[in-house]
């Protein structure tokens, strides 16, 4: 189906179906209960982890199939952002027009870039994407106030000219005339699920761009990404340039990332330079390295996890921790209470960094390998129980 | 007819002069081994011919063009395929894909967008691709991941890998090392056979002389990155300054 084999298209139904009932899934704790605040299922999160999956599945389609990694994929992202709002402010705020123009301007955007970054390789090449992303970022400050508004941000003013609906009063994004904002609650059994318009179509376009990258993994192209990676020296001795294959990854995952930019302008109409960082392409870095460098699902895993685990760490403040400590002696409460605000709240990027130093350490392949291996286990164990049983 | 012709080459690595007005003209057709000591420059001159090294003088002209100053994947298209001295083979890929990419690289020239195309539908890459394994005798171990081969195996592969291309120029840079006695022999028959029944060229670099005398119809022996003396196998045999420089070196 679809020009898949059968265990890719299973994959991909498996994949849509998670992707569909995801507010059921990051809602599993009923309301009013002590777990409720471990609950995912908000439309902003959600689509967070659905944008921050894009746009780790194009990084991936860079630095998991060729090992270019690149530290300058937020400048991209940025673009995206900056695109769309002007879309919106220019032409019309329904979300088709953006998202096509972020595409297009951080396609050529990365064209540029990859053009002069993938004169070298290695080390050269990540701190030649590193100085131009932290270049884009402070020019988006600087010389291009005008484009960017500078530290204000770009967002959407009621004298926008909006030549395609200008009449029409809304300030939100919308598909077709249904605003992205739009959510259905449904109530049962104590839980309650919100189904958002601005989440479902970023799902929806977060599978079409996991169904691109299935056939790109499968494709002629991508094997030749992959030859990129293992041999560059054979690659060109058996007469095939390495530098076109490299650029054309580099720009197609400077399209995901221009994406995944303007579906989070979409989300929220306001662009500034502070999503150009360079924080923010390491997070991609991180986030493709933790589900795993150049597998399939890996990326989109550590998207969603990184996501999902800032969210809820960033919500537990000292108030929250003494509400859960308190049954402990008062001199004893506040010395746990303190140590453990090291890594929740505001020090969250402290847990971040050891949950990737652990990783990295004990599990190279990712959250992927870590799947895999305990699904190996399972699988294994139960043949071989009758004859290594030590206990005999 | 000569298909390649080196005229001049030198190429200093600082102080150390690694070719010296080195030339040499290959006939069409024929296998053509090229001998010496450790260190006379051997491999060297393959990098010049490739496009890997730019020598400091000198011209290299392939069927009447000069491939000096074009990169090595346009000399490679050109008809010229390499095997190294250090297998140089898709570690993390598969032996299958291995042998689908110099396929590709024949079909579709230096590059090609073809990102949504399907593999199962490159059905004409993937039949060359298996005929080329059989002929290899590795059929079996298509699946294999590149990298867990023997040494002897990877070269082999990398030697299919270059036939699959149909270059008209075959350079082979000691083939044999690190091979098992048996592969060994494989190799000089495929060879042979491949030399007699396609229209290719090879130059091959070979310190085992079983295989050089087996196969070379021509023998240019270098010392100290110039050619000592060219000559027929026989002739070569009983040379007096070729035992006094290599047969000589290898006996100490
Ligand atoms: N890239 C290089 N840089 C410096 N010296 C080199 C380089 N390549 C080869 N040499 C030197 O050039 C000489 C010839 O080497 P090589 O062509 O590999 O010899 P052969 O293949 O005949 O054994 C050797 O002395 C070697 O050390
Ligand atoms: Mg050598």
């Amino acid at each position: 189906m679809l020009g898949l084999n059968k265990r890719d298209t299973s994959f991909l139904i498996i994949v849509i179906l998670l992707t569909m009932f995801t507010p059921f899934l990051m809602q599993p704790f009923s309301e009013g209960s002590a777990m409720a605040q471990f609950n995912g299922g908000y439309p902003d999160l959600m689509a967070k982890v659905a944008i921050f999956g894009i746009f780790a599945m194009g990084f991936n389609i860079l630095f998991g199939l060729t090992g270019y990694l690149s530290f300058g994929h937020a400048a991209f992202l940025g673009v995206g952002s900056y695109s769309a709002v002007w879309m919106f402010k220019l032409l019309t705020l329904n979300v088709f027009p953006a998202i096509i123009l972020s595409v297009i301007v951080a396609g050529l955007f990365s064209l540029l870039i990859g053009y002069i970054s993938l004169r070298r390789s290695g080390i050269y090449f990540s701190i030649l994407t590193l100085a131009m992303a932290e270049m884009s970022y402070r020019l988006a400050y600087s010389v291009f106030t005008p484009l960017t508004n500078g530290e204000t941000g770009l967002q959407l003013r009621p004298g926008d000219p909006r030549i395609l609906d200008a009449a029409d009063a809304s300030r939100y994004p919308n598909l077709f005339g249904l605003e992205l904002s739009t959510s259905y609650k449904l109530e049962v059994l104590n839980h309650v699920f919100t189904f958002n318009v601005g989440f479902y179509f970023c799902a929806v376009i977060a599978i079409i761009a996991f169904y691109l990258t299935l056939r790109i993994f499968r494709s002629p192209f991508g094997m030749m990404l992959r030859a990129v990676k293992s041999n560059q020296n054979r690659m060109s001795f058996t007469g095939l340039n390495p530098r076109p294959y490299t650029l054309a990854a580099f720009v197609i995952s400077g399209m995901y990332a221009g994406l995944a930019g303007g579906l989070l302008a979409v989300m929220d109409p306001l662009a500034g330079a502070e999503r150009m960082q360079w924080t923010v392409g390491g997070e991609v870095v991180i986030m493709t390295i933790l589900g795993g460098a150049g597998t399939l699902l890996g990326p989109v895993l550590g998207a969603g996890a990184i996501k999902y685990l800032e969210n809820i760490f960033s919500k537990i403040n000292e108030t929250v921790l003494h509400s859960w400590f308190s049954f402990m002696p008062d001199g004893m409460e506040d010395v746990v209470v303190s140590f453990f605000a090291f890594f929740t709240g505001k020090g969250w990027a402290l847990t971040l960094g050891l949950m990737f130093m652990l990783v990295v350490t004990f599990l190279p392949g990712g959250l992927v390998e870590g799947g895999q291996r305990i699904w190996n286990k399972i699988r294994r164990k139960k043949p071989d129980t009758p004859n290594n049983n030590p206990a005999e | 007819m000569s298909i390649l012709e080196v005229e001049n080459i030198g190429k200093r690595f600082g102080g150390l002069k690694a070719l010296d007005n080195v030339n040499l003209s290959i006939k069409e057709g024929t296998v053509h081994a090229l001998i010496g000591p450790n260190g006379a420059g051997k491999s060297t001159l393959l990098n010049v011919l490739v496009g890997k090294l730019v020598p400091d003088t000198g011209s290299v002209m392939f069927d009447g063009q000069s491939v000096l100053g074009r990169a090595p994947h346009e000399i490679n298209q050109m008809g010229i395929s390499r095997v190294f001295q250090t297998p140089e083979i898709f570690g993390d890929l598969s032996v299958m894909e291995n042998m689908m990419i110099p396929c590709f690289a024949k079909r579709d020239g230096s590059f090609r967008m073809h990102a949504l195309e399907r593999m199962m539908d490159e059905k004409q890459i993937v039949a060359s691709a298996e005929e080329m394994l059989v002929e290899m005798n590795m059929i079996d171990k298509r699946e294999m991941h590149a990298a867990a081969m023997s040494r002897g195996d990877k070269r082999r592969l990398e030697i299919g890998m270059c036939l699959a291309q149909q270059p008209r120029l075959l350079l082979l840079d000691e083939p044999t090392a690190g091979m098992a006695r048996a592969d060994t022999n494989n190799t000089i028959d495929l060879l042979r056979q491949i030399s007699e029944e396609r229209d290719i060229t090879i130059v091959i670099i070979e310190h085992d002389m079983h295989v050089v005398f087996s196969l070379a119809q021509r023998i240019t022996v270098l010392a100290q990155g110039t050619p000592l003396v060219e000559d027929t196998p026989d002739n070569i045999k009983g040379h007096p300054k070729v035992r006094e420089a290599y047969l000589g070196e290898t006996a100490v």
